[in-house]
């Protein structure tokens, strides 16, 4: 079978990185990413309980970039194992018929521990203390461990706990977005009502902010949310999904200011916004977010971050605390899948690419909010589809 | 003799029209038989002695005793005087206002009056700076006043510092100064460059607060003004009369002293600028050249600070004192005197070149929002009887309108710009929507009272000024302008007038007759 494979190439890792820095995008081609004729992935059970799948659409993400391109950091070295196929964000048919969407924390259950984790029995999979453990290569997730497979192949192997039924009206366009969105629904609960600030309006800024003014809508004197975007088609977005304010990244403190009444020393505002969501996971993003959150705010951190430079002493200073939001739990899918098709999400899907144009696929999307952007994925269909909107 | 204003029908053999654009200008060619230029006048002779004149004023005035018979030993005497937004540019020295308060002073001395403030009447403006100060009341009157802290600036949000004094029969409150409300005496010292200066806009507006400024200077009153330069047509200055008649009857005794300037406005290197174009010398032509290639040169910044330390050889040309309404009448007749020019006929489309200079920039920026104030705000409604441009007609200005400004003087026009014009342009939305979060903003308020910060309004007022012109205009363009700044305004954005002209015939045909206003120096086109 085709699938794309990431290899331990540590020169092609520095070759990536550094085409990245120099050619945004670029790396997809020069990275440690290739296209190969492999073997399917074997299901690491055969007592029934893991299922090959064929993926139909599979999506690339943040995290897959940062891989592709070099800069993750190397704290995931341990939890992933080469060679792998990545994707995570996946709509696939089962060998038992379902069409399926894939939760791809590799936790517990999937990796045959029993009695499990403290947080797999509490339901907290995305805590799992065992992600490098079990019967499974390490892997935090689907699409970064060599036994599973992953989405950016044609075939791929899950635990019978990874599969979430997709209703028959949700277009596959939509179901491969709800893997982002349960990531955004989790992000969300950070939301507690009062003035917040989300920033990003990437794909992830952008489910965020759906996933907020669903839930808020019952309870329309909640917030502001302040939604930073950089392009007019997220403004666009932002504006459409019902952020109270669109702001580019220089306004941002100048509006949480206004809003909130605060005073000014310098840079650094003396109020601020209660909850800050992180959706970029970036050195400068996160001191902006330290700028604009009040004493005792929390920033939550929900974009990847890497190796990031920050002044800490207003987070010592102001009680700030950060907080790590990182995938979801299983009951985040089953409000994913509503979200996704109450509000069409699918529609951010902007385009598609067979998986053995991979290298245009990748500089799209490294490149998606200057192009128009917002989610690119990968079309494995036997007959590929045009993308239905194409922004 | 100088002069009067003059209509140039433009032909085929008139020479390019100046415009200004910002800190620039080009020349233009406007389109033969269907074009007009408004000239201003000549500037009127200045009075020769000044002092005497002022003098005289006070011991002869209007309506009232003369000023000494108003101060005994033991009062407690005021004396207001106009901010930096007045004149423009800033005059050489000696300001006028330096002359009339020493004039004052040395009664006041006469009289034995030992209980004296000088206070700087700058309403919701930016506070001046200490060589502002200087430069308007002179290094004197400075020195002996502003150490010991009796010359300083109105605070219109200190709430201790303000007395109020009662309403109109409209509900309009009047509330002003406190030291000024509880003076014996009350000596205004204006400037008045155009007819809307002056009279009882000195008092309950230079020295009023947010509370009393908000019952005029609103979209419903500036609407409703034909024009600001038109008292008896204008509602801002009606509602400025009535709050008058509160002060009469529950403020302090006012003594008013108003001056007026010739339109001299610009000093040696730069005098083509206030010539009619077909009688530019060889000399004009090459300062023209001359100017215009150091400027496109000049970075923006430096040809800025270059503009604003212009100094105007404005002269004076009559002063006045006494009652507040006798004395503003004379003065209203010195200023149309200078500036008055009979006009026939509205035009389809109005050109302006809008300069780098208005009251609200002084050492500053004019930025977009002032562009637009400038423009629909103050040029728009330079006229008396009707508006030059008729109802549904385009107004075209040249600036390149960056969106620039200026940190320290203008933070609220900032999260104006970013915050309400990205929503709305729409003076009444934006009064109902979002003015009283800006007017009550303790930020904004700290740095107007501590900083040399306009008021956290002030972008709302400017706004409001044009108000009328955005009701009045179909289609406003402005040309070289940075076109995302232009379009936030609302407007069109075009790269020459020729492109303007083409996007306005979409509008008013394509044989509309255009007026182009030649200011400054300023002029108040007569409309009939």
């Amino acid at each position: 079978m085709k699938a794309l494979v990431i290899e331990r190439k540590l020169a092609r890792f520095a070759a990536a990185r550094i085409t990245s820095m120099v050619a945004p995008g670029r790396a997809g081609g020069h990275g440690p990413l290739s296209c190969q004729e492999v073997d399917a992935p074997a299901l690491p059970v055969t007592d029934g309980s893991w299922h090959e799948l064929r993926p139909r659409l599979s999506g690339i993400c943040g995290s897959d970039l940062a891989t592709i391109e070099g800069y993750a950091s190397r704290y995931f070295e341990p939890i992933v194992s080469f060679p792998f196929t990545p994707g995570h964000e996946v709509v696939a048919d089962a060998d038992d018929g379902r069409r399926v969407v894939v939760v791809p924390v590799l936790s517990c259950a999937t990796r045959g521990i029993d009695p499990p984790c403290g947080p797999c029995a509490a339901g907290q999979i995305n805590r799992c203390e065992r992600t490098a453990f079990g019967h499974l290569s390490p892997g935090l997730q689907t699409g970064f461990c060599a036994d599973t497979g992953g989405g950016w192949g044609q075939r791929m192997v899950a635990h019978d706990s990874q599969l979430v039924d997709v209703p028959a009206e949700l277009t596959d366009e939509q179901a491969v977005m709800v893997e982002p969105t349960a990531c955004a629904v989790h992000a969300a609960k950070a939301f507690a009502g009062r003035p917040t600030v989300i920033i990003g309006a990437g794909t992830l800024g952008l489910l965020t902010l759906a996933a907020i003014t669903a839930t808020r809508g019952r309870t329309r004197n909640q917030g502001p949310v302040i939604v930073t975007a950089r392009y007019p088609h997220q403004v666009a977005a932002a504006k459409q999904l019902g952020a109270d304010r669109v702001v580019s990244g220089p306004e941002l403190a100048r509006t949480v200011r206004s809003l909130t009444g605060s005073m000014a020393i310098g840079d650094q505002l003396t109020g601020g916004v209660s909850t800050v969501i992180d959706c970029v996971g970036s050195s400068d993003s996160l001191a902006q977010a330290l700028q604009v959150v009040a004493p005792g705010g929390e920033v939550v951190m929900v974009g990847m971050p890497s190796n990031v430079q920050l002044n800490m002493t207003t987070l010592w200073h102001r009680e700030v605390a950060v907080r790590g939001c990182y995938a979801y739990r299983r009951a985040d899918f089953d409000t994913a899948l509503d979200l996704v098709g109450r509000l069409d999400l699918g529609r951010f899907v902007t385009q598609t690419y067979p998986i053995h144009d991979y290298a245009a696929a990748i500089e799209h999307a490294s490149n998606a909010g200057r192009r128009g952007a917002i989610k690119i994925a990968f079309d494995l269909r036997d007959r590929p589809r045009p993308i239905r909107s194409v922004r | 003799m100088p002069r009067p204003g003059f209509v140039l029908d433009v032909d085929r053999s008139t020479p390019p029209t100046l415009f200004w654009r910002g800190e620039g200008f080009s020349l233009e060619k406007l389109p033969a038989d269907r074009s007009r230029v408004i000239y201003p006048a000549e500037p009127l002779p200045a009075i020769d002695d000044v002092d005497g004149a002022i003098r005289h004023a006070l011991l002869h005035p209007v309506d009232s005793d003369p000023l000494p018979a108003l101060l005994f030993p033991g009062m407690k005497l005021t004396i207001a005087f106009d901010d930096v937004s007045l004149p423009l540019p800033k005059m050489r020295k000696p300001d006028i206002r330096q002359r009339v308060i020493e004039a004052v002073l040395d009664l006041a001395a006469e009289a034995g009056v030992d209980d004296v403030h000088i206070i700087a009447a700058l309403a919701l403006h930016r506070r001046m700076h200490e060589f502002e100060l200087r430069h308007a009341v002179g290094d004197r009157v400075y020195d002996a006043f502003a150490p010991r802290g009796l010359l300083y600036q109105h605070d219109a949000e200190d709430p201790a510092g303000l007395a109020f004094l009662g309403a109109t029969p409209q509900g309009e409150e009047v509330e002003i100064n406190k030291r000024a409300a509880e003076s014996d005496l009350l000596v205004y010292v204006n400037i008045n460059l155009v007819a809307m200066d002056g009279g009882w806009k000195s008092t309950a507006t230079g020295l009023a607060s947010y509370r009393s400024l908000r019952h005029h200077h609103n979209p419903a009153t500036m609407q409703a003004s034909r024009s600001f330069m038109d008292q008896h047509r204008s509602e801002l200055h009606k509602s400025n009369w009535r709050m008058g008649k509160v002060m009469r009857d529950h403020g302090p005794k006012v003594f008013q002293i108003e001056t007026t300037l010739n339109t001299d406005t610009f000093p040696k290197g730069f005098e083509f600028l206030s010539r009619r174009e077909w009688e530019w010398t060889m000399r004009d032509r090459a300062s023209y050249l001359g100017v215009k290639k150091s400027l496109d040169r000049t970075p923006a910044k430096l040809a800025r600070k270059i503009f604003h330390s212009i100094e105007a050889p404005h002269q004076m040309t009559s002063v006045q004192a006494g009652e507040v309404e006798a004395v503003h009448r004379i003065t209203t007749e010195h200023v149309f005197a200078q500036q008055l020019v009979e006009v026939r006929g509205q035009t389809d489309i109005l050109t302006m070149g809008i300069p780098y200079i208005s009251p609200y920039n002084v050492h500053s920026i004019l930025n977009p929002i002032l562009v637009m104030c400038m423009g629909l705000g103050y040029y728009f409604n330079m006229y008396r009887g009707m508006p030059l441009v008729r109802e549904g007609g385009v107004v075209i200005m040249t600036h390149p309108c960056p969106p620039d400004f200026h940190p320290v003087h203008h933070p609220s026009y900032i999260d104006f710009y970013e915050q309400v014009l990205s929503e709305t342009t729409d003076p009444v939305r934006m009064s109902t929507e979002f003015e009283e979060r800006f007017a009550t903003d303790d930020w904004y308020r700290h740095l107007y009272r501590t900083s040399y910060a306009y008021h956290g309004v002030h972008p709302f007022y400017m706004w409001y000024w044009g108000s009328h012109g955005l009701q009045h205009v179909a289609r406003t363009i402005i040309v070289g302008g940075d076109p995302k700044t232009v379009r936030r305004l609302g407007f069109t954005p075009a790269s020459t007038l020729d492109d303007a002209l083409e996007i306005a015939s979409d509008v008013v045909g394509r044989s509309a007759t255009i007026t182009h206003l030649h200011t400054p120096p300023l002029m108040v086109a007569d409309v009939s």
